[in-house]
């Protein structure tokens, strides 16, 4: 099972502040891999919120490969954080040459562009390296959007951030999630380590989706740009986020209503049943039937925390104003925030999904049978 | 047979037919009961001349040689009357004393069922035990991750949707402005296919509805039934039980004059409209009520003569071609009842069935499609046309399924599977392995007969005589005096036992699989099969 941790802080901190929470969650993951999304970024990053971030592993020849691509496209390298790898390799973790963050200058004229067309660039750019690197086995892209950085590896949370020395300064961040991977029953591959990321949105995920190939297929066929991947089943919860607020213009308190519906007794004496019930039926093929937790990030900033509706998954939201966070288990949330109100702490249940907004002053709960704002 | 009797071509033995009913002197009272129930007169009372020998060693007697006459069951040979294996015989007989046996070789008579150059009809399905649907097994068994659910205390919501789903963005679009969104029923997936009043007899259409009446009402499952093509009692029409019910429109329009009359005074909208356009049985070939079957009752709720066959025509006369039929049909009949109603067609399994599902795609009102394999059972089709005639179920529905997936409207047109669903007895197994196969429901309609009234036919050639209205447990009869035999009642009982345990069943399937939210449609991941070539076709794994 993996092992979930998020946190949300008016002051930036260190990555080393969520892999701390995941090595004291550590029974509840196998060490098999790690994956780590920074946003809302500090330090060097803080100048420059506009520009997109590439985050990903790379080959020698990889390196070489994008630069090549990049400079035709036009991007110009405007910040780089080196993560020198030490000699030593750690036992478990394949030898990589470089894991890049960089940050890029626009091409002349895109900075003009609507956010949104740009956005649909940054991902078809993604996309592409994505598609090289997988033909030559010389790149593993993860993100490419701005204020955004995402680091992802095969080993014991813990060590690799030692290994990995993510204890830096350019690092801190104001919003953290990590995952502890449990490898289950798809291969070793980067690609299937969750946080996944798509156009502002990301979601990390505890447990397994059993519906996991009709969704997939139903995600395949919506001819969305990016919809694509699935190495693990997890990803479908980042493209279903992505889908029900870019694509079907809901607020996230509608998600959990395309994940979990509401059954009939709940949907009728629900003030806005009518739409729920047509909700339900046109998004049947993305109702999830996990046992599942998850956590995810809006472009806002935002962070929320949702389960399934049968099994629900160790989750836990507590904090105080200012920094809050979000974990599998409390053990986490004592690891990150020892100084809180614990008798706050909120566990959500089968209805709830639990938010904390960019103000990060309060956790806001919303159960699905409230009122559900509709778009106008 | 005496010695000068003459051989004619037709001319069998016992041992040439395909039933041979085994009679035992010891046994038998000579009440009578069989050959009175006998639906074929397949047995009559025969008186034997036996010769018996007197030889008695210890005595000096010369030995002498006695004729007696005995009485018992003598097997009539002319293929016209050849038994048809119901053993309603050995139901009857207070002794056991008579059997019949299925012929342990490939029979003769099967060359001589064409009298007048008549080929053989009759009912039931296709003569081929076995099948695919059998072989595959649920391979995805949640553990450890994801643990298994328990089948008998989680909550399931195991309902399918029928009718046209919009896809979500249309969907919202369409509920803000107020525009006209398609209805869309949440049925139980499991369907009672379409069979005629008139196929069946009024007992059983009645313990039917009356089962399905008390699952909806009393059990709160949705299930509901298709009436086929031979109309509606016009009470029920005019009932609130009438929302359970899918009325069938095909081409020969059998009562439809009486549902049009009704509509004015009907207090509920029927459940959906299908529309057929053919049936796995006998595939492009049309509806057949035998004139032994038009009674007064059927004559006049068809609209129709009594005692004339009713051979619907292969296909919608009235329309050009399938395209302009779907597409004219289905209007008619939205706006029949104002556009609340789905309309789906209903076609046999075929090679061509892509074409008119690519068809359906185009077509905004198509409510769903329904495919029926070649297993599916009739009342009455020629013998040709039910063994050789068709295409199996699977393969259909999984094409179609994939098919609607690559245009992503795998979750806008549902589709109902039907054809030898249950025909091994494996019901809630061959069901899920469809519905993972990208079935939203499945449609049965023998399994019902056989489960709910007791049918006696099967796929070894038994019985299969419903074409000829002498049903011996009068499932299939317009005969008074037979189906007079099928407790209404206890017809309702077993289908409402038959969807209780189906229901326990699909549980025992899905939990196991980690579903229980909605039903998993199309979930191939948790299907294998240990045939290579049906593996690789099915788009499932190969496991041995």
């Amino acid at each position: 099972m993996c092992r979930l941790f998020a946190i949300t802080s008016k002051t930036p901190l260190s990555p080393m502040v969520a892999m701390e929470a995941m090595d004291i969650m550590r029974e509840g993951h196998d060490g098999s891999g790690v994956g780590l999304f920074l946003r809302d970024l500090s330090g060097p990053f803080e100048e420059m919120k506009e520009a997109p971030i590439l985050s990903g592993i790379f080959t020698e020849a990889g390196i070489k490969r994008l630069d090549r691509f990049m400079m035709d496209l036009g991007f110009m390298t405007k910040y780089k954080i080196s993560i020198k790898v030490p000699k030593v390799p750690l036992p478990g973790t394949p030898r990589r040459d470089v894991y890049l963050i960089r940050a890029y200058e626009y091409p002349e004229g895109w900075e003009a562009l609507p956010f949104q067309e740009l956005g649909r660039r940054l991902l078809n750019i993604r996309l592409q390296l994505r598609t090289m690197g997988e033909k030559e086995e010389d790149m593993i892209v993860f993100s490419f959007w701005p204020d955004v950085i995402m680091i992802k590896e095969i080993g014991d949370p813990m060590k690799v951030a030692h290994h990995l020395n993510l204890d830096r300064k350019e690092l801190h961040a104001r919003v953290i999630m990590a995952q502890g991977r449990q490898n289950t029953n798809y291969a070793i591959n980067l690609y299937a380590c969750h946080p996944f990321f798509i156009e502002g949105y990301a979601t990390m995920t505890n447990g397994e989706n059993t519906a996991f190939v009709p969704i997939r297929e139903y995600l395949l066929s919506r001819n969305v740009l990016g919809y694509t991947g699935y190495q693990s089943d997890s990803e479908v919860f980042t493209h279903i986020l992505h889908y029900t607020l870019n694509r079907l213009g809901l607020g996230i308190e509608a998600y959990k209503h395309i994940i979990t519906p509401l059954q009939d007794k709940d949907l009728t004496a629900h003030p806005n049943g009518a739409f729920l019930k047509q909700l339900k039926h046109s998004c049947r093929q993305l109702t999830i039937d996990g046992p599942n937790c998850v956590i995810g990030c809006l472009p806002d900033h935002s962070l929320f925390m949702v389960q399934d509706r049968k099994k629900l998954r160790p989750g836990v939201v507590g904090g105080k104003p200012g920094c809050w966070a979000f974990s599998s288990e409390i053990c986490g949330l004592d690891a990150a925030i020892p100084d809180r109100d614990k008798s706050k702490d909120f566990q959500p249940m089968h209805l709830d999904t639990t938010m904390v907004g960019p103000d990060r002053q309060e956790v806001k709960i919303c159960s699905q049978t409230a009122p559900l704002a509709l778009p106008h | 047979m005496l010695p000068n009797r003459p051989i004619s071509p037709s001319t069998l033995s016992v041992k040439d037919l395909l039933w041979q009913v085994a009679w035992s002197k010891d046994k038998c009272t000579l009440c009578g009961r069989c050959t009175s129930v006998c639906p074929v007169s397949a047995i009559e009372l025969g008186v034997f001349r036996k010769r018996t020998l007197n030889t008695d060693l210890a005595s000096a007697a010369p030995p002498s040689n006695v004729y007696q006459v005995y009485h018992g069951i003598r097997q009539k040979t002319d293929p016209a009357y050849a038994c048809v294996g119901c053993a309603m015989c050995n139901l009857v007989c207070p002794n056991d004393a008579i059997v019949p046996m299925h012929s342990d070789e490939a029979d003769k008579q099967r060359f001589h069922i064409n009298r007048g150059g008549s080929p053989r009809s009759r009912g039931g399905r296709r003569n081929v035990p076995g099948g695919i649907l059998d072989q595959i097994k649920f391979i995805r068994i949640s553990m450890l991750t994801d643990p298994a659910l328990d089948a008998g205390r989680h909550e399931f919501e195991l309902r399918t949707l029928l009718g046209r789903v919009l896809p979500p963005e249309e969907n919202i679009k369409f509920f803000k402005e107020n525009g006209w969104i398609p209805p869309v029923r949440e049925i139980y997936p499991l369907v009672i296919g379409s069979m005629s009043f008139g196929a069946l007899s009024p007992n059983m259409w009645e313990g039917l509805q009356l089962g399905v009446a008390y699952l909806n009402e009393e059990l709160g499952m949705p299930v509901r039934m298709c009436t086929g093509e031979g109309g509606c009692p016009p009470r029920l029409l005019r009932s609130r039980f009438l929302k359970y019910t899918i009325l069938q429109i095909a081409s020969g329009y059998f009562g439809w004059d009486e549902i049009i009359h009704a509509l004015p005074e009907m207090k509920e909208d029927p459940c959906a409209i299908e529309i057929k356009y053919g049936q796995g049985a006998k595939p492009g070939d049309g509806g057949l009520l035998m004139w032994h079957k038009v009674n007064k009752l059927i004559a006049a709720i068809r609209g129709v003569p009594t005692g004339v066959s009713l051979p619907s025509p292969p296909t919608h006369q009235t329309k050009y071609s399938i395209e302009e039929a779907v597409a004219k049909m289905i209007q008619s009949m939205y706006m029949a009842w104002g556009f609340r109603v789905p309309v789906y067609p209903k076609i046999s399994g075929t090679s061509t069935a892509m074409a008119v599902l690519n068809n359906l795609t185009r077509n905004q009102y198509a409510a769903g499609l329904a495919i029926d394999g070649e297993d599916g059972g009739t009342g009455a089709a020629y013998n040709v046309s039910m063994d050789h005639m068709g295409h199996p179920i699977a393969t259909n529905i999984r094409d179609a399924y994939l098919n609607l997936a690559k245009l992503g409207k795998q979750n806008e047109i549902p589709l109902f599977a039907g054809g030898g669903v249950g025909k091994n007895g494996n019901l809630a197994a061959n069901a899920a392995a469809l519905i993972m196969l990208g079935a939203s429901g499945v449609q049965i309609g023998k399994y019902v007969m056989q489960a709910a009234a007791g049918c006696l036919g099967s796929e070894s050639d038994r019985c299969n005589i419903c074409n000829i209205g002498q049903c011996p447990k009068g499932i299939t009869s317009q005969d008074p005096r037979l189906y007079r035999r099928l407790d209404v009642d206890m017809v309702a009982e077993r289908v409402v036992d038959l969807f209780l345990s189906f229901d326990t069943e699909l549980k025992k399937i899905v939990a196991p699989l980690g579903r229980s939210t909605t039903l998993p449609i199309g979930m191939s991941d948790a299907l294998g099969i240990s045939d290579y070539h049906a593996a690789e076709r099915l788009s499932i794994k190969y496991v041995v």
